[in-house]
Order: C-alpha cells, then structure tokens, then sequence
C-alpha cells in the first residue's frame, strides 16, 4: 500500500480507527475464535457422566487422545470421512459438467437476456436451502411422478425380468449426490461466470482464423485460461458438500452416514462432546489444503490484482 | 462458430430445466387435494387454509423475522467497520490475524460452527450466567458472528475497487475529514453495505443448522419448524409454505432488479443530458 490515507490518520488521532477496528475484531474474538478453541480443547477432555458432560482436569488426564484414537481405529469414522469425500468429490465433478457449459453458454448469450437468466441462476439461492432439498425429497419419492417417470424409461429399456414397480432413490449416497448438485450448481456456475466473461474474444477469433476447429479452440484456448475458475468453483463446491449435515440427513442413507452428521449425532444423541470436537478439528485439518486451493485461485478467478 | 452455441443454448436450457422443475413440481403440488403429497388427487386450496390457520407457523415466520432484522442490522454495521478497516487502514499491527478471523466462519462447516456456539453458550450459561437460557439471543449472536463476514467481504471488495483519489480531492478541496465520511465514502459503498445487509438477512432467514444448535425451548423459527416437520417425510402444506416463500422472494428479487435497472438508465440519460448542455 503506498501509504495510509489521510482519513485513516485523522481517524487514528482521534481514536476513531481504534474503534472501528475493535468493535468486529472483539466481537469475533470472543463469539468465533474462543468458541472454535474451546471445541479444540474438548478434543482433548474426558467424557464424564456429569452436566455438561466432560472433565478437565483434575482427577482426569490433562490430554486425552481417546477420541482421535477411536477416530482412526473405528471403521465407523473412517467410513464416515470417506463416504464424505467421495460424495463431495462426485458432486463436485457433476456441477463442473454442467456447470462450465452453462457458465460458457451465458458469455454468448445477449445483454438483456443474460442478466435476466442471471438473476434466474441466482433465485433459487435465495429462497430457502431446505426448501430445495425438500423439493427433491417429494421428486424422489415412491409414486411421485418423477419416479414414475424414471421407472416407465427404465421397465422400457430393459429386459422384462429386470422390471422394477419403482427405483429406490431416496435414502442413498445418489440421493445425496444428486441434492448436493441441485443446491451447490450456482456456486459453480458464478465464479466460472466471472472468469470466462473477462476472457478476450479476439484471442478466439485468431485461433479460428488460424484455422482451428471451434472443438479445438475451446481445449487450447479457452479452457486453460478458466482453470482458476474452474478450481475457485469446484473448491467452492467440494468444501460446503464435505461437512453437510442438512442433505444427507434428509435424504441420506443412515446406514453410511456422512461426517457432519456423525457429529452431530455423537454431540446430540451420544452427548460424547470430546469425541464430536475430535472428528471435528480432524474434518477442518483436511479443508486446510481445498480452503488454501479455493483463496489462490479465487483472486486470479477474476483477475483481481491484490491493491498492496 | 455457429455450431457450438448451438450445443451451449441446450445445455443451458437442460440447466434451467433441472434449476426450475423441481421447484414447479412443489407449487403445482402445493394445490393438490390428496393427502399424499406426491400424488395428484384433484385441485384444492385446503393446504394454504391449514397453513394460514396453524398458530405455530405464524409464530414461527414472527420470530425468524425479528431475530434476521435485528442480527442482519448489527451484522452489517459490525461488518462494515471490518470491512473499512481491511480496505483503508493500511498496514495496522495484527493486519494478518484480523482477515484470517474474518474469513475462517465463511468456510467453517455450519455443523462445526453450531455445535462451537452451543458448547460456548452452555459454558457461559455455566460459569458466567448469561445468557442464562437458550433461545432468542443466543441464536441472534450466532446469526450476527457468521453473517457479518459476509457484509465484510462484499463492503470490502466494493471499497478496494471504488477510487481512492475522490476522497483525496474532496479533502484537498478543503472538506473536513468527518464530512468526506459521510458525504464521499459512505455514499459510494452504500450500495454494497445495503446488498451485504440483504445478505445476512437472507442468511439468518435460511439458518437451520446454527438455529438448530443454539436455541432452547421455546424459540422455534421457521427453518427449524420445517426442519422438524420435514425430518418425518414429506407433507403437502409444506409445499404451500414453499410456495409462498418462492413467490415472496421471486417478487422482491424482480422488483430489485427493475429498480436498479431504472435508476441506471436514469443516470445514462442524465449523463447524456450533461454532455448536451456542454457542447
């Protein structure tokens, strides 16, 4: 930064800046960072039958590894996290495929209509998240029409022994996955939006006119030049779905839970807090690797040169 | 090149298919006159009455709404002075710290953020007595703590972007700094302070699983009513409830839109108006 503006020093002489710093900054202190430190330590406490139910201290071990422990010795856990990635990981690739063709299909599109199917991309992330999953909870469903729909086309195809009266969709890893696509699309399709709008034309037109096909000039152009999109959406993506308690809880199979809800079960229903804080911290050591992906490429995304 | 617009127009028809028919599906449901939600039995309005009639959503919508305007208005004067500090404060001691803080709750599992703010109320609870039970204001300082990152960031981006020298030239023109405040800087972010402030309303609207974590007995909202309605299987009057909410925000989001679209073309006709008289 060349130097600090004139408002800031005036602010700082009289006091002012203090307090515009210190008011969010206390305020996340104390509602953010010591409620995340303390989840830290009860990662380490022990499980007590007291109210609220752990010890510290005291007659118990000052660091108890118990949770991290069973965490990588029960089955359970591990499936859990793996279930959690895989699933992110599909959705993730899934809102890529139909997602970077819907971002490229609305640089071509006309002013007028690209900024009303814009806001249309958009809508649906305003209304309510649960009210979208619920959506998909009636469309799957036994004798719904979708359903019906999906049998008719799949009896039609194959042999007759194959026949089925309906396709148990809900309550599935597909049920999830497809879920996970319907409500995370829009955080893919507007970063790569962003990224692919800001690509210069011309640099098409002279591939063309070098004589490459449009399939060809879509690879060697203009492709590696969204790949910061590409990677900003999908980190976008793969974060959210990894930790999702809502969906796979709604419509998820109970059978292979996902890792937010193996938290939130052990917290609510086992009342293990140590063992919750555990695969809690152990779930953010690894978005440590997608968070720094998603804040490298995130800026490049838009071509936004840092100001300092 | 006429060829693979072709391909991209259909993608994005496909797209726009999978975005709107499940949506289309629940309102065309919300009107069915069976009991069992996903098959048609005729065309009833029956849902909304049962709807309209039930106590508990009205308390629920009441609750939701004051908790989201109350926290969505702190949020944003709490986020807007984050975000001034991040964009004109320069290089101040524990710079780094400050924007890590800010940007850790905007990628933190919400289930994680839950069960950290509900351990934390618990313990205050515990050893310090406020707040003494659940409910209303735990759910509001949580909603305040997550939403107000948003605010920072969108407050922050549009200050780093607008230009510096204006505020510059108006103090060199002799305005008080206090006045270049209020009459330069704050007009020029008040777009975004006003969409950030949408934005946490929205995002303490739609908050079920924080909400779900921090309130007590008593303080049900409307995300958490539905929540709990929904866990058991699908009901027809929540299709109504989808409904209206659809058609609520599908008005707002429209009628914004026309707005800005108005008062952008106001402001190319009076630049128009401008050159004219100079010339």
């Amino acid at each position: 930064m060349a130097s600090e503006s004139r408002l800031y020093r005036w602010f700082n002489r009289r006091g002012w800046s203090d307090i515009v710093l210190a008011a969010p900054y206390v305020w996340l202190l104390v509602f953010f960072l010591i409620p995340f430190l303390i989840v830290v330590g009860m990662s380490v406490a022990t499980r007590t039958p007291t109210a609220p139910p752990f010890g510290y201290g005291g007659e118990n071990p000052l660091l108890n590894f118990e949770g991290y422990h069973r965490l990588f010795t029960d089955d359970l856990y591990i499936r859990a996290f793996v279930t959690s990635l895989v699933n992110a990981a599909v959705a993730m690739v899934l809102c890529l495929a139909i997602g970077y063709p819907m971002a490229l299909g609305l640089t071509k599109v006309d002013t007028g209509w690209r900024n009303i199917l814009l806001m249309l991309v958009i809508l649906p992330f305003w209304t309510s998240f649960l009210l979208r999953v619920y959506a998909w909870m009636g469309l799957m469903g036994k004798n719904s029409w979708f359903n019906n729909l999906l049998t008719g086309g799949w009896n039609w195809l194959v042999p007759q022994d194959w026949a089925v009266t309906s396709i148990p969709m809900m309550y599935s890893n597909f049920a999830v996955v497809l879920v996970m696509v319907y409500t995370y699309l829009p955080f893919m399709i507007l970063p790569l939006y962003a990224n692919l709008e800001r690509l210069d034309p011309t640099l098409d037109e002279a591939a063309m006119d070098l004589g490459t096909k449009p399939f060809g000039v879509f690879w060697d152009v203009t492709l590696p030049q969204s790949i910061p999109g590409i990677i900003a959406g999908g980190m976008l993506v793969f974060i959210p779905a990894a930790g999702e308690l809502v969906i796979p809880t709604l419509v998820g199979d109970a059978s292979s839970p996902m890792i937010g809800r193996v938290i939130s079960d052990e917290f609510s229903q086992a009342r293990d807090w140590p063992m919750a804080s555990a695969v809690a911290v152990v779930l953010l050591v690894l978005m440590v690797g997608p968070t720094m992906l998603y804040s490298h490429y995130q800026a490049r995304a838009v071509g936004a040169d840092d100001p300092k | 090149m006429r060829r693979r617009p072709t391909f991209l127009i259909t993608m994005l028809c496909f797209g726009f298919a999978f975005f709107y028919i499940p949506i289309l599906s629940m309102i065309v449901f919300s009107f069915n006159n069976s009991r069992l939600a996903t098959v048609w039995g005729g065309f009833s309005t029956k849902w909304y009455g049962s709807l309209f009639s039930n106590a508990q959503v009205g308390r629920a919508l009441v609750l939701s709404l004051e908790i989201a305007l109350l926290s969505a208005t702190i949020a944003t004067i709490l986020g807007t002075m984050a975000g001034i500090a991040l964009a004109r404060f320069g290089r101040f001691r524990g710079r780094t710290a400050f924007s890590g803080l800010v940007t850790a709750p905007l990628i933190m599992p919400e289930v994680i953020t839950g069960i950290s703010s509900l351990i934390f109320f618990i313990l205050l609870a515990n050893y310090v007595g406020w707040p003494a039970s659940r409910g209303f204001t735990t759910i509001t300082l949580a909603h305040i703590t997550f939403s107000m990152v948003f605010v920072t960031t969108v407050v922050q981006s549009r200050m780093l972007s607008a230009d510096r020298a204006i505020e510059e030239a108006a103090m060199d023109l002799g305005s008080r700094p206090w006045q270049v405040m209020v009459d330069v800087t704050l007009p020029v972010i008040s777009p975004a302070i006003l969409s950030g402030w949408l934005l946490a309303f929205t995002i303490s609207m739609d908050d079920v699983v924080i909400s779900n974590f921090t309130t007590g007995p008593g303080a049900t909202t409307l995300p958490i009513l539905i929540w709990s309605k929904v866990k058991l299987g699908v009901t027809p009057d929540i299709n109504a409830l989808a409904t209206l909410t659809v058609v609520t925000v599908g008005i707002c989001v429209f009628t914004a839109g026309w707005l800005l679209n108005r008062a952008e073309k106001r402001r190319e006709l009076e630049r128009r108006l401008a050159y004219q008289i100079n010339e």
